[in-house]
């Protein structure tokens, strides 16, 4: 029998091109300052009436939570196109006579939900040939169009890292994405300025990689042994590749390797290593080797924090964290204990969350970081937990993760307080644009459930149905 | 000597005090299900209720430990758990007792012969509150066995006496879930409902052998484990508990029970919003699947929404943690009921079904599920809404005891 956890194994992306559509109106609004951009739009009326191409919209009289500072009550977010124009007190935000005006009195607005690690859209990793496959891409396999994708806009989920699984030392490259309504997973990536797409690589240690069969591991010892044997090979394919650099031949050209190729990318920082990890022995042989190798980590799940938070705090790493209902299920979780956001947060370790998707359910995700909440996080950092926390730790910080001016226009409308089991999410919007509204009775079918909601793809649940 | 000894007496008749809860809200579920503001429970020496009412209306006697809370509720009660069966570590053959799978029918296996009342999820429930679990065999088998109804501060069965219900019900599936892979029967929900029917039919007649046996006044069939349980069930002394998502597969159990008369508890129900007159006609309870179950396989058009509409329709029903194979290993049912509560179903409502509702399902509604005078002293107390993810547990109380004060 499999181990339950390989249904967790899925590739790993880059982020990409975007894409015909967006790249207009990113353009645009890149290129234009932002006062310049009303006499573009509004000096030619005759033109059919095309929708502004920057619309600007201000939603105001909002409980508003920027996460980069406190909550402001009558709040006003002022939009342009896909960024952040402004967001404060109603009396500090001047709204241009042209904006459209949507009141959300009694609502409640909050950064766009940072999910840094998630398993949607049928995303698939390595298989079972070897245990460590950094060629791998989670980009050759995602469906942007499998409702889980839907279900997650409907948990107000705008930025996901889609990650392979745990069943591996190393199970592919991850990628980010931006919940876009897009066509193809290019729509939904994010291209960094060197054309390649965002993501990181999926490691993990412990029980999951762990398999009778050769040339997979069969002890902890082994495992670490074949992660360090192959960070040692990539660091010689550096040297080599460097010294062809140099030497500059044509008639003695590099040879590329993809595994290598990522395993170096990995040394040079240019890919982020995010690592399950659950006993309090396991996190400390990632934090080994992330010392002997110097690589950029973040521990994910991180069963037993608690047990050695000291030395997460002294190395400076960070963790993504996700609540459970309860502890066990597996043996190495069984000291799986709520307070470790706590604990994270006593010592100062930048802490997000995850939803593990299907472990979580993305449209719970909200009510994860009650949990932490309820076990000792402060509201704050909770909140962080789920949006700046991620966007750091994913390299968004820039764009995403809080309602500053210049980010993008990614962020939640709520009911209520965000942390009250009784508040529903009623829009979500990436860029600007509305991804998820609970009055459209087909987003509202992937937000509650019914028939059809299950319908587009048969799904990957293989651990949780029997 | 004599100071030591006076001072153990003291400790010990300190521990055993008898305890009065001073609550701000207190939802006895009786009446209107609506909570009381300002009341006091007086817990009795025989482990029942003594006295339930405003605290203007109630003294406090002397010598009682007295408890205080924002919010008191009847011990939580899971209607279907696999708790003390399906165990933390998750190891088969140590902790993994819910499935057995050698034969697809087994209505003989009692959840008593499993139960491990001192595994740590049985604990992590208590302390959030839990002190009655409806427990035992898991779906995943045509019949996979029996159910049993105990409270979360018994340690181990010692006695057929130790749990409130020692058989509660039978446990069976229909859907994708009975199946079995390869070429072992059954292969198809066809084959599955030929299967349970040829069963049910064996029972008939081994009950009518008996009833035969004793009006001849000749010696009974030999005793067959297996058919004196289905021969209760048809008798309706023990409920056919039958989890069920697809509307097809609720639809199958409402015929079977037509055919055999044997009394139905819906279990799961993923999409009874489709059969909601049937199975209002039918009279028929339903335990419903958590509301974070994951929307996979037959659960694929499950909706939050399911228990508010059921309620909305009449029909009885109550939250369940159900099974889980992986993690979470077990929910924890006032948690699901909350997330029920935030998808069109009333607060109290909502608390009802995870207190008193699943009381009168289990036919237990005068001895758990609500606090009046003379029924168990079964408390849960908390420091705010119990729905609230953010809300603590303060202490629990079972039988008159204080179980838990580890506020989690």
């Amino acid at each position: 029998m499999k181990e339950p956890l390989n249904f967790l194994l899925s590739p790993d992306l880059f982020l990409m091109l975007s894409f015909a559509i967006m790249r207009p109106r990113k353009l645009l609004a890149l290129a234009i300052a932002p006062l310049l951009a009303f006499p573009l739009l509004f000096s030619a009326p005759n033109e059919k009436q095309a929708p502004p191409v920057n619309p600007l919209k201000a939603y105001t009289n909002a409980t508003l939570y920027p996460v980069s500072s406190p909550k402001i009550e009558n709040a006003t977010l002022l939009v342009r196109g896909d960024t952040i124009l402004a967001a404060g007190p109603a009396d500090q935000v001047e709204i241009p006579a042209e904006a459209e005006q949507i009141d959300c009195a009694g609502k409640t607005i909050i950064p766009g939900l940072i999910c840094t690690h998630s398993h949607i859209g049928q995303v698939a990793g390595g298989d079972d040939s070897s245990p460590i496959q950094p060629e791998v891409r989670v980009l050759d396999s995602i469906d942007v169009r499998d409702t889980s994708i839907h279900k997650a806009r409907a948990g107000g989920i705008t930025t996901v890292n889609l990650m392979p699984g745990s069943g591996h030392l190393l199970s592919g490259q991850t990628i980010y994405l931006k919940l876009r309504n897009g066509n193809t997973v290019e729509d939904l990536a994010i291209k960094l300025p060197d054309g390649s797409l965002a993501g990181g690589v999926k490691m993990a240690n412990g029980t999951n990689t762990i398999r009778d069969n050769a040339p997979f591991p069969g002890t902890r010892g082994k495992s670490a042994a074949l992660v360090r044997q192959s960070f040692l090979d990539a660091q010689a394919y550096q040297k080599k590749r460097a010294q062809h650099l140099v030497e500059n031949n044509p008639e003695n050209p590099f040879e590329r390797d993809l595994a290598l190729e990522t395993l170096a990318d990995i040394l040079d920082r240019k890919r982020i290593v995010h690592h399950h990890t659950h006993r309090h022995d396991d996190i400390l042989t990632v934090l080994r080797l992330k010392e002997e190798f110097g690589f950029e980590v973040v521990l994910h799940h991180v069963s037993e924090a608690w047990k050695v938070a000291d030395e997460i705090a002294a190395a400076d790493v960070p963790c993504s964290l996700i609540f459970l209902d309860s502890p066990g299920g597996k043996l190495e979780a069984r000291d799986f204990k709520w307070r470790n956001g706590a604990e994270l947060e006593k010592r100062g370790v930048l802490t997000a969350l995850h939803t593990d998707d299907p472990i979580n359910d993305s449209r719970w995700f909200l009510r994860n970081a009650s949990i932490g909440v309820r076990a000792g996080m402060s509201r704050e950092k909770a909140l962080e937990a789920l949006t700046i926390s991620g966007a750091k730790m994913l390299g968004l910080a820039d764009s995403s993760g809080s309602l500053d001016p210049g980010k993008k226009a990614d962020f939640v409308i709520l009911s209520g307080d965000p942390f009250s089991i009784y508040t529903r999410i009623l829009e979500t919007h990436i860029e600007g644009q509305k991804v998820f509204d609970l009055n459209n009775p087909t987003d509202r079918l992937y937000a509650e459930g019914g028939y059809g909601a299950g319908h587009a793809q048969e799904a990957s649940g293989c651990c949780f149905y029997r | 000597m004599f100071k030591i000894l006076l001072l153990s007496l003291l400790s010990t008749s300190a521990s055993f005090a008898q305890i009065a809860i001073k609550a701000d809200l207190l939802y006895p579920m009786t009446g209107d299900l609506k909570p009381v503001k300002n009341a006091v429970v007086l817990c009795g020496p025989d482990g029942k209720i003594q006295a339930v009412g405003p605290a203007s209306e109630i003294e406090i006697p002397e010598g009682y430990q007295i408890l205080t809370a924002q919010v008191a509720t009847p011990g939580i009660i899971d209607a279907h758990a696999t708790v003390g069966l399906s165990g933390i570590l998750n190891l088969p053959k140590h902790d993994q007792e819910q499935l057995e799978k050698s034969d697809p029918i087994q209505p003989e296996l009692r959840a008593l012969d499993a139960y491990n009342g001192r595994d740590p999820l049985v604990k992590w429930l208590r302390d959030l509150g839990v002190t009655t679990v409806h427990t035992g065999h898991a779906p995943g088998a045509l019949i996979s066995g029996q159910l049993m109804v105990v409270k979360t501060d018994v340690p181990s069965i010692t006695s057929l006496k130790d749990p409130l219900i020692p058989t509660s019900a039978v446990a069976a599936t229909l859907g994708s879930g009975a199946l079995a892979s390869g070429d072992k029967s059954p292969g198809t929900r066809s084959k599955a409902i030929a299967l349970l029917r040829a069963e049910l039919l064996k029972a008939q007649a081994y009950s009518a052998k008996i009833t035969q046996s004793e009006a001849d006044g000749k010696e009974a069939p030999d005793p067959d484990l297996k058919l004196q349980i289905l021969a209760e069930v048809l008798e309706k002394k023990t409920p056919l508990l039958i989890n069920a998502h697809r509307h097809q597969d609720i639809s199958a159990a409402l015929r079977l029970r037509e055919e055999f008369g044997f009394n139905l508890i819906l279990d799961g129900a993923a999409e009874a919003y489709l059969l909601l007159a049937e199975i209002k006609a039918a009279g028929v309870p339903v335990i419903v699947h958590p509301t974070m179950a994951r929307p996979f396989g037959d659960l694929e058009n499950m909706t939050f929404t399911l228990a508010a509409q059921l309620h909305q329709k009449g029909i009885p029903f109550a939250f369940q943690s159900g099974y889980e194979p992986y993690v979470p290993k077990t929910r924890v049912v006032h948690f699901e009921a909350a997330l029920a509560a935030a998808y069109g179903l009333p607060q109290e409502i909502a608390l009802a079904a995870c207190t008193l509702y699943p009381a009168q399902i289990l036919g237990l509604d005068d001895q758990i599920g609500s606090l009046q005078p003379g029924k168990d002293a079964d408390l849960a107390l908390f420091d705010g809404d119990p729905l609230e993810t953010m809300t603590h547990t303060t202490h629990v109380i079972i039988n008159g005891k204080l179980i838990s004060s580890s506020a989690r």
